[in-house]
């Protein structure tokens, strides 16, 4: 069986699983009911001077049937008192020796900074995250993203942090930023231990047609509220695969953003992270969803023969490269397997009206498509001369393995754009002709 | 013994409620999701009347129900009719590809019917009548699909239209001849309302032939449409056939239909001669109205069944008896039916079926309903239009296309032009014929509702008479063919 317990900068937890800093993550009685059903961390909601909340908070992008595609929220960070907060996260870590159990912490001043991390040591924590992401309402305040869009000011807190740090600090970054990677470095020049990210996207998920309010509705008004979920999962590993390729950061990646699943987590890894966090999931199904995660990805593991997540960990990092390293030579053609073909032509109209128009109607006659089927019914024909590969058929295919993309051996060395501009240059090529 | 109503009223409304129960609101939408929106989608090629399925299934899965109405009502005006009569098992919903993937179509019709119920509930007008006239009038002869499909069509297309009906409501079938649990007549008379609504005068009570001639119509009217349907239930050609508790299906089911249905009189020992799906509708309904027993007897095995299997196992579930390979020869009773005799029946030498005089039966029945499949209209339709030619079966020859008949200005369509089909096949050659109509009348090439496949798909009938539906499921279209005999 895998090993799953992991060291992330320090801080030991039974699985990599945590729940991130939110609304899962406020009290005493929610870490206990996490840790029952199995997370391995819990990063507290974020910790400071207690604030006052809106009534509603949270909204939703629903797609089609299934509900919180993505979410949002405007609730900030914790409206308990620090002390309280403090006290209850001592009773957990004396509860849960064996769990890991991080507060976030967001204040503004160099010495609260520094109040607020030894208060974070002398409650028993086993690190710290510092929130630098929040997009909403503290940022008007100075704190939050406004601190995480700046990696000047990131390194200056990250100083102060470090300045009094016992324990690990993790620096927790916004997305909302051009390049992720300045935030990184930024909080690796200052010493942090590790980073996390993505916190929540900027957004807004609807808009009432009737009212013209979007949600959530605040008395006739709505803001700009963080974006999360399933949605933003694509967003977060490309971030997370940024840094963790980045020599110039170089330390510990904890991977947020729509975990939902065991598989997304194992992406996560895949990617560069070594530790992970979770909280919209939690926020729709409830803190049961750890069990399916952790043996989801223990049989995974198993079956790869991983015996440890640093076996996994950054196995795809390298695998994403800049696009001028590309093999421009390199080709796939689309197939249909006509046995698994319902006749849908989902296909054809996507690669004609959506794409390069490689592939036909047909008559149906030789095919001898299924049960079910119409006479008459054209059915999809590839025109694999013509097809460049690009995959949206298959991607539209409802149905499974029905249309694969194939690799042709078109016994071309490989070639990319770097080595092209090269040899164009040195007049050893002839430029690729135009595709008209 | 006379027959006699056999529930209450309570019952009555419990046995015969919907089949298929309407969606609620997110179930529709639920529903709606999981179809694939296909593209050049078969289930609108199985559709006789080319309805755009996929469409209207996208609008109700954006909350869009009237909009899925008028997607509907626009391609079949009897969009709600055919919602709950058609077999869609073998039209759009055998079509459908997610067959191929699930194993389980969209419910297509249960979509149409949640569609086409929003409006008719919250009276909402999806159909319009152009304000500026043609001056063209058309007269139709017969209110039933064909004719209220033609009616409407035209009455689109800027022309005035009357309709000749002679029964008390229009509708035809779908008022009057429809298995109650399927189909209250409450739906089809929405839709006679609605099409009245385009500006349609529909002139019941009125018999063409008597009340007014086939003449007077030529001479009143730039082009008629007949779509008069089918005639009176085939005779047994036994004795005892005009005794009391010997009734047509059709008259039985029309009973059903306009009286309350506690009121309805029914036998203690039903038998229904024919397996037909009218013979299905009037065993299944017997039941349902308190017979102990309700058989039907049919000359041929099950694998002969003209009822689709959907039918047959709705009255199995019911409760019905099936006596397969038994005809009657003989009707028992002197004041009342009190029986049949039934005769054993083999395929003899030469092909035919013959019936064993050496193994009869007595079996006890106090009504006997026959459903044998019903007469053509020949003789009647040759007494209003002289010139008319019919086919050797007795139907109205005509282009299958454009409905035209032998005599100029006369149109036909519906089942006597097919020979009885169903109610989307009526309401296609009605608005295929109001289309032609359209076109000859004043030169334009309407074809605006009617749709074709990219690969010129044939429109005329795919194979054998009377079939309207250009493309149709080849695994099922057997037992759809098995119909149109209506034994």
């Amino acid at each position: 069986m895998a090993d799953l317990r992991i060291d992330f900068a320090g801080i030991r937890s039974p699985n990599p699983f945590w729940v991130a800093s939110g609304p899962p993550a406020n009290t005493a009685y929610q870490a206990h009911r996490a840790f029952e059903a199995g997370w391995g961390g819990v990063v507290w909601k974020t910790i400071g001077d207690p604030i006052v909340n809106v009534s509603s908070r949270y909204s939703a992008m629903d797609l089609g049937a299934e509900r919180m595609a993505g979410f949002n929220n405007i609730e900030l960070i914790s409206d308990r008192s620090i002390e309280t907060n403090f006290r209850e996260i001592k009773e957990v870590k004396e509860r849960w020796p064996e769990h890991a159990v991080i507060a976030s912490l967001m204040t503004d001043t160099q010495q609260n900074w520094h109040d607020i991390m030894k208060m974070s040591v002398d409650s028993g924590a086993d690190g710290v995250e510092l929130n630098f992401g929040c997009p909403h309402g503290m940022c008007e305040r100075g704190m939050g993203s406004a601190v995480g869009q700046n990696p000047d000011v990131i390194e200056t807190i990250v100083g102060w942090v470090m300045e009094v740090a016992e324990i690990p600090v993790i620096v927790k970054l916004t997305p909302n930023i051009t390049d992720v990677t300045r935030s990184a470095r930024a909080a690796k020049r200052a010493g942090a231990d590790a980073i996390s990210l993505i916190n929540t996207i900027n957004s807004i998920t609807q808009v009432n047609l009737d009212t013209f309010v979007p949600e959530p509705f605040v008395d006739g008004s709505s803001t700009h509220g963080g974006y999360c979920g399933p949605a933003v999962k694509p967003i977060a590993l490309n971030m997370v695969q940024c840094c963790a390729a980045d020599s110039e950061v170089g330390i510990p990646i904890s991977g947020i953003g729509g975990i939902s699943t065991w598989r997304d987590g194992a992406e996560f890894l895949a990617l560069g992270a070594t530790s992970l966090q979770v909280c919209t999931a939690i926020m729709h199904h409830g803190f049961r969803i750890v069990a399916d995660m952790i043996s989801g990805l223990s049989d995974y593991m198993d079956s790869k023969d991983f015996r440890t997540i640093g076996d996994l960990a950054g196995r795809a990092t390298a695998n994403v490269t800049n696009w001028e390293v590309l093999n421009l030579h390199y080709q796939r053609v689309a197939r249909i397997d006509y046995d698994k073909c319902i006749g849908c032509n989902l296909c054809y109209v996507a690669c004609e009206d959506g794409a390069h128009q490689c592939i036909d109607l047909v008559d149906p006659a030789g095919y001898g498509l299924g049960p079910g089927r119409v006479p008459y019914k054209p059915v999809p024909e590839v025109r694999e001369v013509d097809c460049v590969g690009c995959n949206l058929c298959s991607l539209v295919c409802p149905v499974d393995d029905c249309i694969t993309m194939t690799t042709i051996d078109n016994k071309r060395e490989p070639l990319n754009w770097k080595t092209y501009q090269e040899k164009l240059s040195n007049g050893d090529m002839d430029p690729i002709p135009a595709h008209d | 013994m006379t027959l006699q109503p056999r529930i209450d009223a309570k019952q009555a409304a419990q046995n015969m409620g919907d089949v298929a129960p309407p969606y609620k609101a997110q179930e529709a939408r639920i529903e709606a999701t999981r179809c694939l929106y296909c593209f050049d989608a078969p289930c609108i090629h199985s559709c006789p009347t080319g309805i755009d399925v996929p469409g209207f299934i996208k609008q109700i899965a954006e909350g869009r129900d009237a909009a899925a109405a008028r997607t509907i009502l626009e391609a079949n005006p009897l969009g709600a009719s055919c919602a709950r009569v058609c077999p869609t098992e073998v039209l759009c919903e055998g079509a459908c590809v997610l067959l191929d993937r699930d194993q389980r179509p969209i419910e297509i019709g249960r979509l149409q019917r949640h569609a086409t119920d929003y409006v008719f509930a919250h009276d909402i007008e999806v159909l319009s009548a152009p304000t500026h006239k043609s001056g063209h009038k058309v007269a139709c002869v017969g209110g039933g699909p064909a004719g209220l499909a033609c009616a409407t069509e035209l009455a689109r297309l800027g022309h005035d239209v009357t309709v000749f009906e002679q029964q008390q409501e229009a509708g035809g079938l779908n008022t009057y001849g429809v298995a109650y649990y399927k189909m209250p007549p409450k739906i089809s008379l929405d839709e006679v309302r609605m099409i009245e609504g385009l500006g349609v005068e529909i002139r019941t009570g009125v018999s063409v032939g008597s009340d007014i001639s086939g003449k007077e119509l030529l001479e009143q009217f730039a082009a008629v449409f007949v779509g008069v349907g089918l005639g009176r239930t085939y005779s047994l050609g036994l004795e005892g056939e005009d005794l009391p508790g010997v009734v047509e299906a059709l008259d039985f089911i029309k009973e059903i239909r306009t009286k309350p249905l506690h009121e309805v009189a029914v036998g203690r020992r039903v038998a229904v001669i024919g397996c037909g799906n009218t013979a299905i509708d009037a065993v299944t309904q017997s039941k349902r109205l308190g017979a102990e027993v309700a058989a039907i007897i049919y000359r041929r095995g099950p694998e002969a069944m003209p009822a689709y299997e959907f039918e047959y196992d709705l009255a199995k579930r019911d409760g019905a008896e099936f006596l397969f390979h038994r005809q009657p020869v003989a009707i028992l009773g002197d004041a009342a039916v009190t029986g049949l005799r039934l005769g054993s029946t083999a395929v003899g030498s030469d092909g035919r079926l013959q019936v064993d005089a050496q193994s009869v039966v007595d079996m006890p029945f106090d009504m006997v309903i026959k459903a044998l499949g019903q007469e053509r209209m020949q003789e009647n339709l040759q007494r209003v239009f002289p010139d008319l030619q019919f086919t050797k079966s007795g139907e109205i020859e005509r282009d299958f296309s454009t409905g035209a008949t032998s005599v100029p200005r006369v149109f036909a369509g519906g089942d006597a032009a097919n020979g009885g089909s169903e109610v989307v096949d009526a309401v296609a050659e009605g608005k295929r014929a109001a289309q032609s109509i359209h076109a000859e009348l004043t030169g334009a090439t309407s074809g605006a509702h009617v749709q074709e496949s990219r690969l010129g798909v044939p429109t005329g009938p795919a194979t054998g008479a009377g079939i309207n539906c250009p493309v149709r499921v080849p695994a099922l279209e057997a037992d759809y063919h098995k119909k149109q005999g209506g034994e």
